[in-house]
């Protein structure tokens, strides 16, 4: 019996950099081990450390359970202290992830289009110019 | 701006293609310049990777806005990180003309 498939975990936006290097060894000793982060650890830490949601919140935009992100944030938070501490490179790379932008719906022409997240939120719509627009409700299955 | 329409025909009455990487024909319509081209899509017959090439084939025209019925699921990621917006219009009896008519009142 192969395992049970998993969720596939919603991202916003890929990472700005493929990984980290370590720099000044001071044991003299090559460390040529590399560590692979996987996307949702990324995300995880991102939405977790730096934006300070909590674990329900995080899981909630991840569209996964809150013990699934506890899992996912514990296993990026081990494989950053072991490249921090074992001076290994860290690169990003991988999971079971997709990445998702706003969408909105419009309805003067019945379209629907998608908008960055790191840009303003857009006042027309992309297709007919009308400014009936809505932001698309998609539903959590989870919830 | 560059504005890609999938279409099923060569010509303006032709309606909206709802697949994207295996539309017959795509329309580039630029306006800057108002003009409108069809393209015979060339990965039509594709055996598989038709969406990735698309993709490519489209960011090479530097098109920043695709109309479409339907997107399938390795594309998403790639047009994110081109850049590309996405609108899908699920109304199959849309035309070409019908949309290019929407973009051109924009306002």
């Amino acid at each position: 019996m192969s395992p049970r498939p998993k969720r596939l975990r919603r991202m916003s936006k890929p990472p700005v950099i493929a990984g980290l290097k370590p720099y000044g060894i001071t044991d003299g000793m090559p460390h040529n081990q590399t560590i692979f982060l996987h996307f949702e650890e990324y995300e995880a830490i991102r939405l977790c450390d730096v934006e300070q949601m909590n674990h329900a919140d995080a899981a909630l935009e991840m569209g996964i359970s809150r013990p699934t992100l506890t899992r996912i944030y514990a296993s990026a938070r081990g494989k950053i202290g072991q490249a921090l501490v074992l001076g290994q490179t860290l690169i990003i790379e991988g999971g079971k992830v997709y990445f998702d932008s706003h969408w909105f719906t419009c309805a003067g022409c019945g379209c629907y289009f998608n908008h960055a997240h790191d840009e303003p939120h857009p006042e027309r719509c992309a297709l007919c110019g009308s400014r009936h627009i809505s932001p698309f409700q998609y539903e959590n299955p989870q919830n | 701006m560059k504005i890609a329409i999938t279409a099923s025909g060569n010509h303006p009455e032709a309606t909206l293609d709802q697949r994207f990487a295996r539309c017959a024909w795509f329309v580039i319509y630029d306006d800057a310049t108002q003009s409108t081209e069809f393209i015979a899509n060339p990965n039509l017959n594709a055996v598989e990777g038709a969406g990735p090439a698309a993709v490519q084939f489209l960011a090479s025209l530097q098109v920043q806005k695709i109309v479409s019925g339907e997107f399938g699921a390795k594309i998403k990621p790639l047009l994110d990180n081109l850049k590309i917006q996405m609108v899908v219009m699920k109304q199959p009896e849309t035309t070409v003309a019908g949309i290019l008519n929407l973009l051109q009142n924009q306002n």
